[in-house]
């Protein structure tokens, strides 16, 4: 093929693109951070998940240590079955408890894991029944609002003192 | 006296129907002329090296300036809900999902679609094609197909690195300029973006933007009149119906790959 002034130049244009894809990949999104080994599968059933959604982060002590994999609704017992998938480096006794926490005031919703005392750790497929719901904002509205009916409906001692 | 009768209509519809069935048999011959763009390798590349690196300089300002632009206005927004540190995801997910592939096609649109409508709508105005199709050569292979594959090959790379310069500007903006932590904008960036479904995705919409834009200019520059006015009219008609196709390809692209 012959030769042409071209061919440095279109060639240094190509180069200059394939280095903004390898920036932008590496340096702008999660290639780095991507876990293409898969962990173990565990399933919780929680009364009330709140706002928690696939995908959102496990964590044990502040620390990532797999995602929510699933959500889905089980007609049994009418509580939400959620699927977990923990790294497969980090093993946890069988008896560890899930609990829904969020990030900051409004902020994301994620699943906090509680090591327990068992000798045996979990292995996939395992079944998690320690589980504490989601802290949903209108329940406890209702909950401050009636224990102030309830302040409110008895005699407090000014009145009695008439 | 009536303006218009019913044998109009039928035959505006009919000229309509017939312009949309050429249009879609040259984009067929096109696709499946592929194998000619790579038996002429030197054809394709003396294009890129035409509409792609001659776009590379206004690209790159245009990403730096839209750079700049987004970590203002964002950080002027996200500084009232107090979450300046998201500023990093902000700028990366609207460039790569939106802005890149769409003002990068724009800008193609402008810089390169319009100068091959207007060379191909003077080489029919000159009767070159003509002549070309009287040596039995054909002009859809010879000229049209090397601009075409291009074209399609030009806009990724010219999006990607539209992109790159406006993270790169944005980040110029947000961390020297106002001072923020330039930690929590790259952590916050990387944990909000993922490579397939974003930067993924930007590609998948900048090489369908390539194969409209590039198609568009082909088709007018190959349909236009062979007249002085009508290679103008076919210029103009190239950016205004490449830049509607690309905004509306791009709304129907984002519901089909963001939705949940």
């Amino acid at each position: 093929m012959q030769q042409s002034k071209n061919d440095l130049w279109v060639g240094l244009f190509v180069m200059l693109a394939a280095a903004a894809l390898v920036f932008l990949a590496l340096q702008s999104a999660n290639l780095l951070q991507l876990n293409f080994q898969t962990g173990y599968r565990v399933t919780a059933r929680f009364d009330n998940i709140g706002g928690l959604k696939p995908k959102a982060a496990v964590r044990s002590a502040g620390v990532v240590i797999g995602r929510v994999e699933s959500i889905a609704f089980d007609d049994k017992t009418f509580q939400a079955r959620v699927t977990l998938e923990l790294d497969k480096q980090y093993a946890f006794p069988k008896d560890s408890s899930l609990k829904i926490l969020t990030s900051g005031l409004l902020g994301e919703q994620y699943i906090g894991i509680e090591a327990g005392a068992d000798e045996k750790n979990l292995v996939g497929g395992d079944n998690l029944t320690a589980t504490q719901s989601a802290v949903v904002l209108e329940n406890l509205i209702g909950q401050f609002l009636y224990s102030k009916a309830e302040e409110g409906g008895k005699p407090s001692d000014a009145d009695r003192k008439k | 006296m009536s303006w218009w009768r019913p044998s109009d209509v039928g035959l505006a519809v009919r000229s309509q129907l017939a312009d949309v069935g050429q249009a879609a048999r040259l984009f067929w011959r096109l696709v499946r002329l592929f194998p000619a763009a790579v038996q002429r390798p030197g054809l394709v590349r003396d294009q890129v090296h035409f509409l792609g690196n001659y776009s590379l300089a206004i690209i790159a300002v245009s990403g730096l300036f839209v750079g700049f632009v987004l970590a203002l206005q964002g950080f002027y927004t996200l500084q009232d809900f107090g979450s300046t540190e998201a500023l990093g995801q902000v700028l990366a997910l609207s460039l790569l999902r939106e802005l890149g592939p769409v003002i990068a096609a724009l800008l193609f649109a402008g810089r390169a679609g319009t100068s091959l409508t207007a060379e191909i709508g003077l080489m029919r105005a000159g009767e070159q094609l003509s002549a070309m199709e009287m040596m039995a050569v054909d002009p859809v292979r010879r000229i049209l197909v090397p601009r075409f594959w291009a074209g399609v090959i030009a806009m990724p790379l010219l999006t990607l690195v539209f992109n790159a310069v406006g993270v790169v500007g944005g980040w110029a903006v947000a961390v020297p300029m106002i001072g923020l932590d330039g930690g929590a904008f790259w952590s916050q960036m990387q944990g909000g973006v993922d490579v397939f479904s974003d930067l993924g995705n930007s590609v998948i919409k900048s090489v369908v933007f390539g194969f409209t834009v590039t198609f568009v200019a082909l088709l007018q520059g190959y349909a236009a009149k062979p007249t002085p006015e009508g290679v103008s009219r076919a210029t103009t008609r190239t950016v205004v119906m490449a830049s509607l196709a690309v905004l509306a390809l791009d709304f129907v692209l984002t519901a089909m790959m963001f939705s949940i």
